[in-house]
């Protein structure tokens, strides 16, 4: 069974799952199973990105107006916001390799307050479009677009930045956990460092679609 | 230190010496055997079996929903039943069958607890993700029986919008059920492949992997890539159904037919997830009872990966009267067809390999032929439904019905059981009845082909799939039906029963059919880690096995 267990000696160090042959097939499962789980998370945008392409198709005037609509400012400091923090959480993996525990922490909380900012912002953008009625479906109620297929495009804004937005929270999860441990434990090590980048690596895939859902959105 | 470890020896049976070791290591049915035990195990072994009984739970739920509608359409008028209590009892019957039975049944139950053995592995690569698999498994089955048993659904199992944007029923919680069942599929679905990756034994090549384990990985790839799309498009339909966002609202400017797309695009794909592990299950019997490598290896293994390949591209074949262009039916018509080229590579395969083999017609063999007539005959009708000019006038009817029960679930089924009677001794270290097996096996395979040939004729004279109520003419198929269908039934309770007495009293058993796959290589039961005492080896391919007349091993094609 896979009660992990520490191996002897108080250093605390990287821990062996009884089931693995060794440490190194053990990392090689972790970040295998991680890069699997992220395209199965791709997969579930594209899904959505299949839906914008296909009304996109069917209504491109509404379309075009609809994404003219969108705050470009907000949508721009936004992805600036993001790709930031995402280039943080790659400090902390390289701060964890170094065994600088103190810093792995700091790089995440950075990471954190600008995930925090990003949600802000987007609840802004979100209050106004409530504001004016640019929502989904039945909701719609703007009277400066009135054609047909607006009313959808809003459906699909709102189901892709809210599914982001999701994910967004999950990361954040995510990196909590391990700010918490670098602060506390303070085991990052060269040989353990799974944790700190599996966890960016999720952080990563975050910042990703959004670059995807920026243009697609707000610019194209 | 102890006999597992000398398996490797060529023309040493394994297993035999292992048994001595009984005593001394407990196998991981009696490692712990508090409820907790159970519960909070990270064991693959004891998840398969935890498994095992929710899975045939629901199946007998679902089976329970069919009687149901065979016996409503043993008349033409109404019968047991009101017509909304109808279209609620074939849509859970859909759904169970379908999310709850057929997808997990082989992959979950067998596949966790064989994989890891076939690779010489201590366990699956993530023990505990394992676990929570089996547990979000259950959340999802309690989510949609809930939504089911509190207004139930009436939209049948493939939730077509717009209908079900506006239908009243509990599509929410359903949807939502569904939706979270799909997540265990991904997560049994990732473990396997980082298991196959990481995990094999020194010795154990990707061409020496045992093929029941190709097939669970080409499976596991499916469920992987085609999943989070179904997962979308079920939270945007539960979300449509809740809020009207109009997106496949024709209404509000949404497209019906998208829905279709994204829809199929998993749901095709998802008929190999169950029929593949089936192919596995069967390459392993086959050799075994035949005593013979698996004849063109290499062939059997590469057309599971193509099946999963091509099977990503065939999902427009459920559209072909949707109103999509004659040139995209054809294409879609083509790409069906090609499955059917890559599960002929193994149909000629399995029957190389019975060819001048030394047959032993026991219980899961007899499973392999009935599983050889229903999928050459449900793959031969396959083709018959991807030829659009025929599928127009048969789309919707009970001839596809026949179809997709025959290759689905008969073959699933047949090989369900095979993989239950031919690895029961390896799961509990107990033998049945063999007598009462073959007597199940006739009248199950007897009473698959009554319950669904006269669905091929009643479809193809032009009954509708899903009615409540038909003209007399189609009544005598239809009683001809329900009374294979009672047959059926008849054969699952014997089993049923013979294996519950054979799980309390059957004879100690190790390894009775001598049978040389690489799951065997240890003690049955198998103790918690799998292997006791030093790593094995494998210096040969699974079921290598010696001919008796000439001392040799027969060496399996490269």
């Amino acid at each position: 069974m896979s009660s992990a267990h520490v191996t002897p000696g108080s250093v605390p160090g990287p821990k062996l799952a009884a089931h693995f042959a060794s440490l190194e097939v053990q990392k090689h499962a972790a970040r295998l199973g991680m890069w699997l789980f992220l395209a199965t998370e791709i997969l579930l945008f594209a899904g959505l990105f299949a839906c914008y392409a296909a009304y996109r198709f069917l209504f491109p005037e509404a379309w075009a107006a609809c994404s003219r609509e969108l705050d470009l400012t907000m949508g721009t400091v936004n992805t600036v916001v993001l790709i930031t923090s995402s280039f943080t959480a790659a400090m902390a993996v390289h701060y964890a390799k170094v065994g600088k525990n103190k810093m792995v922490g700091h790089m995440f909380v950075l990471t954190l307050l600008m995930a925090v900012a990003f949600l802000v912002i987007k609840y802004f953008e979100y209050k106004h479009k409530f504001e004016v009625g640019t929502l989904p479906g039945r909701y719609y109620f703007y009277e400066g677009i009135q054609l047909p297929g607006a009313p959808l495009y809003f459906t699909v804004y709102f189901a892709s930045t809210a599914l982001h937005g999701l994910h967004v929270v999950i990361g954040m999860t995510v990196l909590m956990f391990s700010t918490v441990r670098a602060y506390r434990v303070g085991d990052f090590s060269a040989n353990n460092y799974t944790m700190v980048e599996l966890g960016s690596m999720y952080w990563h895939l975050v910042d990703l679609v959004w670059i995807f859902l920026f243009p697609m959105l707000y610019l194209v | 230190m102890t006999p597992s470890s000398s398996i490797a020896a060529p023309g040493a049976v394994p297993g035999h010496e292992a048994t001595d070791d009984h005593g001394h290591h407990p196998s991981y049915l009696t490692d712990g055997t508090t409820v907790k035990s159970w519960l909070l195990t990270v064991d693959h072994k004891r998840i398969g079996i935890m498994y095992m009984a929710w899975v045939l739970l629901f199946f007998l739920v679902g089976g329970i929903f069919a009687l149901l509608i065979r016996i409503e359409l043993l008349t033409p008028g109404p019968t047991i039943m009101d017509a909304m209590t109808y279209n609620r009892v074939f849509t859970l019957h859909g759904i169970v069958m379908i999310f709850l039975f057929m997808i997990p049944a082989i992959p979950a139950i067998f596949g966790n607890f064989m994989l890891p053995l076939m690779l010489g592995a201590k366990d699956v690569a993530f023990p505990r993700l394992n676990l929570l698999s089996l547990y979000v498994y259950l959340a999802g089955a309690g989510f949609a029986l809930w939504g089911m048993l509190n207004g139930g659904l009436d939209t049948g199992w493939t939730f077509y919008t717009p209908y079900s944007a506006h239908t009243t029923t509990s599509v929410a919680p359903v949807l939502f059920g569904a939706f979270i069942i799909g997540f265990s599929s991904i997560l049994t679905g990732m473990n396997f492949i980082v298991t196959a990756h990481t995990m094999r034994a020194p010795g154990i090549t990707w061409f020496k992997m045992p093929l029941m384990v190709w097939a669970l990985y080409a499976t596991s790839c499916i469920q992987v890539l085609a999943t989070p799309v179904i997962g979308l498009l079920l939270l945007l339909v539960t979300a449509e159904n809740l809020f009207s966002l109009g997106m496949f609202d024709v209404a509000r400017g949404g497209d019906p037919v998208l829905f279709q797309h994204l829809f199929w695009f998993y749901s095709h794909p998802a008929v190999y997830i169950m029929v593949l592990p089936a192919f596995g299950v069967m390459s392993e019997v086959v050799a075994t009872f035949s005593r013979k490598n698996i004849f063109g290896y290499r062939a059997v293994a590469y057309s599971s990966v193509g099946i999963a390949f091509v099977g990503f591209f065939a999902w427009g074949h459920h559209m072909f009267v949707s109103g999509q262009s004659t040139f995209n039916a054809g294409v879609f018509g083509v790409l069906s067809m090609l499955v059917g080229v890559f599960t002929a590579i193994k149909v000629f395969n399995w029957v190389g390999t019975v060819y001048k083999g030394a047959v032993e017609f026991s219980t899961p063999f007899a499973y392999f032929c009935g599983f050889l007539f229903f999928t050459v005959f449900g793959g031969m009708t396959g083709i018959a439904v991807a030829t659009v000019s025929l599928d127009v006038p048969w789309h919707d009817t009970y001839f596809v019905v026949a179809h997709f029960h025959f290759i689905m679930v008969g073959a699933t089924i047949m090989a369900f059981l095979a993989a239950l009677h031919y690895w029961f001794p390896k799961m509990f270290g107990k033998m049945y009845h063999e007598g009462w097996g073959l007597v199940s096996a006739a009248l199950i395979i007897l009473g698959f082909n009554a319950t669904f040939i006269p669905q091929f004729l009643v479809g193809n004279a032009g009954m509708p799939r899903r009615y409540y109520e038909y003209p007399e003419r189609f009544q005598a198929l239809n009683v001809a039906s329900t009374a294979g269908a009672s047959l059926l039934a008849f054969g699952f309770i014997i089993i049923a029963i013979y294996l519950t007495y054979a799980l309390v009293y059957g004879e100690r058993a190790d390894n009775p059919w001598n049978s040389k796959g690489y799951e065997w290589l240890t003690a049955s039961p198998p103790p918690t880690h799998n292997f006791i005492g030093p790593q094995p080896t494998y210096p040969e391919e699974p079921h290598f096995y010696v001919d008796p007349n000439t001392g040799k091993g027969e060496v399996s094609d490269v």
